[in-house]
């Protein structure tokens, strides 16, 4: 029963797995299951095991159970388009209505469902009119997403909204493809956690760990073992610098903001700051990189010891690392060129490393990254990479 | 099978969807996984199945350093020394059993009644505890290695796990159960909510409360959004203020500090008061 069911599920990207599939037997030879409605809440409560796939889910279930047509799998790629789309659009409302051939006012109105459902249309439309040319849609498209996207009627996109809305979707989909690409995902998470977890100096072990001799003189049957930890007093500090300016950088900096997050309390003092591209005379403590400067005589009075840590994928036009007035910013004209900036960082804090989540076999492909290379122990931005950077944040 | 079936408690408004799946989960006798934001009733739900069903409820809050051993049992070895060396308690020292304590899985396994079983916030923990713990209620038995015995579970406890939805757990502890996923409550819900907590409260108050607290949860860049917890102790001081007014809500939001926890937040929070006054 139900086996069609269950591989369109799997067809359409639903990881369902067959023991699931077998409980959700089990709940129908319970009785459990009286109707249709019962089938929907039970079979996704017992397949579905997040709820990155609930909307999935629904779509797959309308189609088998009342043969609403939308998944199919080109309309799946052009809901995906769609709604991609919409997303940057959203954010210039007026250069959507134009598109869209209607006035802001009228736009207005449309909930993001309706307005997803219009845009569709038109795309096939335009689809079969102009022989698959949609350059159309193509042409604004290099604004970099952000969560800051507004529907012109004031909703969030991204925002809460109760309902399975398109709009909800369509943010969490952006997630997942994101955690196909890069090289260190939210899923890896927990072991990337792991690896962190070892950055914590390695000092004497001179403190009595009164439980655990308790413990192990027990075991001995009262022959007294004292066991010594390693005091907690030093641990360490940690800035933590990202760049958080181009595109190309979006997917990394909340995995990487999440991971140090989590780790923080094993830091004495966790420090985030940002810049874009390379550094100049000052980094930010805040993500807009605009109000809170901080700059790097000013950095540079920190305990030596902190560890610096750099997320950056390094590439860049080599004028802006090596030039004096190197910044694509017109505000930043310092006089010294990025290229020194990091020299002096990498002299002030002798612990360093760069993370970088361009693949290594790629690097020597890029000449900024060789050349951040040689001031900063360059590792991946992976698991791997992780490791080893700990282990080189971690020498004394 | 009990055939008990859960539909709601006292203080507790509960979506049918989520009854059923409680219900379902408990017919399976599988751990039912609740995500969702914070303050959407994940913990709250566990209170309620045991309220309702009248089970005693054993809580595991789940520490990040946490050891599965320490939610199964415990040797105390300090009460056996201390009784071997001065002999005044009744216990007999060369039992070690009389020196185990059970720790709350242990002791919704031993319980003489089904209870209900709440591990909270299993995702703080590691991904091995997880899998550890997984083993342990699948079989519904472990071992206490000190006495060499096998506890199994007298009655199958019910399970709720809760998980704040930061990271995915890994996928033999998702195989394992039933998944869902709670939304932040809407505004009509909200409203159910709140007429629970406060019966009887006067309408206009709720409805400008709740109209402010949607409008302030929509803020840009709250790092800790308020959720219905606040929104509760919210109301509570507007009540206790004897000058308040709920007209007065339109223009001035007084005790921010209630909602928002975190100095930036209310910072923000505040200037967007300030800036409505004006206008």
């Amino acid at each position: 029963m139900f086996i069609d069911f269950f591989y369109k599920l799997r067809d359409h990207g639903v990881p369902v797995s067959p023991t699931a599939f077998l409980t959700l037997h089990k709940a129908l030879d319970q009785k459990l299951i009286q109707s249709l409605d019962d089938f929907y809440t039970v079979s996704r409560a017992v397949l579905v095991k997040s709820e990155r796939y609930f909307d999935l889910y629904d779509q797959v279930f309308a189609h088998h159970f009342e043969g609403v047509e939308l998944p199919a799998a080109e309309g799946l790629a052009i809901d995906e388009m769609a709604r991609a789309m919409l997303e940057q659009w959203l954010q210039n409302p007026k250069e959507l209505a134009a598109a869209m051939g209607m006035d802001e006012a009228e736009l207005q109105k449309l909930t993001p469902e309706q307005l997803i459902e219009y845009f569709k249309e038109r795309l096939k439309e335009q689809t079969e009119r102009h022989d698959g040319g949609n350059r159309w849609i193509g042409t604004g498209g290099t604004s970099p997403v952000g969560h800051s996207g507004h529907h012109p009627g004031g909703m969030r996109v991204g925002g809460e909204s109760r309902n399975r809305s398109a709009v909800k979707v369509a943010m969490e989909r952006r997630y997942k493809d994101y955690s196909l690409e890069g090289p260190l995902t939210s899923s890896m998470m927990g072991e990337a956690l792991k690896r962190l977890r070892h950055l914590r100096p390695a000092g004497p072990k001179d403190q009595v760990n009164v439980d655990k001799t308790i413990y192990q003189t027990m075991k001995n049957a009262g022959e007294i073992e004292i066991v010594f930890d390693s005091s907690l007093k030093d641990r360490l500090k940690v800035i933590l610098a990202i760049d958080n300016g181009g595109w190309s950088m979006d997917p990394y900096i909340p995995v990487v903001q999440t991971l140090f997050d989590y780790a923080r309390a094993q830091f004495k003092e966790l420090k985030t700051l940002f810049f874009h591209n390379t550094v100049y005379e000052t980094l930010w403590a805040d993500p807009a990189r605009y109000k809170k400067p901080i700059r790097l005589d000013e950095l540079a009075r920190r305990d030596p010891e902190t560890r610096l840590i750099f997320v950056g994928d390094a590439s860049m036009a080599p004028y802006e690392l090596m030039a004096q007035d190197g910044s694509i910013y017109i505000t930043d004209r310092s006089g010294r060129p990025s290229i020194a900036c990091l020299e002096f960082l990498a002299k002030t804090f002798r612990h360093s490393v760069w993370l970088n989540p361009v693949r290594k076999q790629r690097w020597a492909y890029t000449r900024t990254i060789t050349m951040i290379g040689q001031i900063f122990p360059m590792f991946e931005l992976s698991i791997d990479g992780l490791e080893k950077a700990v282990a080189r944040l971690t020498a004394a | 099978m009990s055939g008990a079936t859960f539909s709601g408690a006292s203080r507790y408004v509960l979506d049918a969807e989520l009854a059923q799946i409680v219900n379902v989960s408990m017919a399976l006798e599988m751990p039912l996984l609740l995500k969702g934001e914070p303050g959407t009733g994940k913990t709250m739900l566990a209170h309620a199945i045991a309220e309702s069903l009248g089970m005693p409820l054993l809580v595991l809050n789940v520490k990040s350093s946490m050891k599965l051993v320490e939610a199964l049992y415990q040797y105390d070895t300090l009460t056996r020394l201390n009784d071997s060396r001065f002999g005044d308690s009744k216990r007999d020292v060369s039992d070690i059993e009389a020196y185990i304590k059970m720790g709350k899985i242990g002791q919704s396994f031993t319980a003489e009644r089904r209870t209900v079983l709440l591990i909270d916030e299993i995702d703080k923990a590691d991904t091995d505890f997880q899998d550890d713990m997984l083993d342990v209620l699948d079989q519904m038995e472990f071992d206490i290695i000190e006495i060499d015995k096998t506890i199994r579970a007298k009655h199958r406890p019910v399970i709720i796990i809760t998980s704040n939805a930061k990271k995915d757990l890994s996928d033999p502890f998702l195989g394992r159960c039933n998944f869902h996923h709670i939304a932040f409550p809407d505004p009509k819900m909200m409203r159910k909510i709140l007429d629970v907590h406060f019966p009887g409260l006067n309408g206009a108050l709720i409805d400008g409360a709740i109209e402010a607290f949607y409008k302030l949860r929509q803020l840009e860049g709250i790092e800790k959004r308020p959720a219905t917890r606040e929104l509760i102790n919210w109301l509570r001081a507007l009540q206790s203020d004897p000058d308040f007014n709920p007209k007065r809500l339109k223009e001035d939001l007084p005790f921010l500090g209630v909602l928002f926890k975190k100095s930036q937040d209310f910072e923000q929070a505040s200037r967007l008061v300030q800036r409505r006054a004006r206008y």
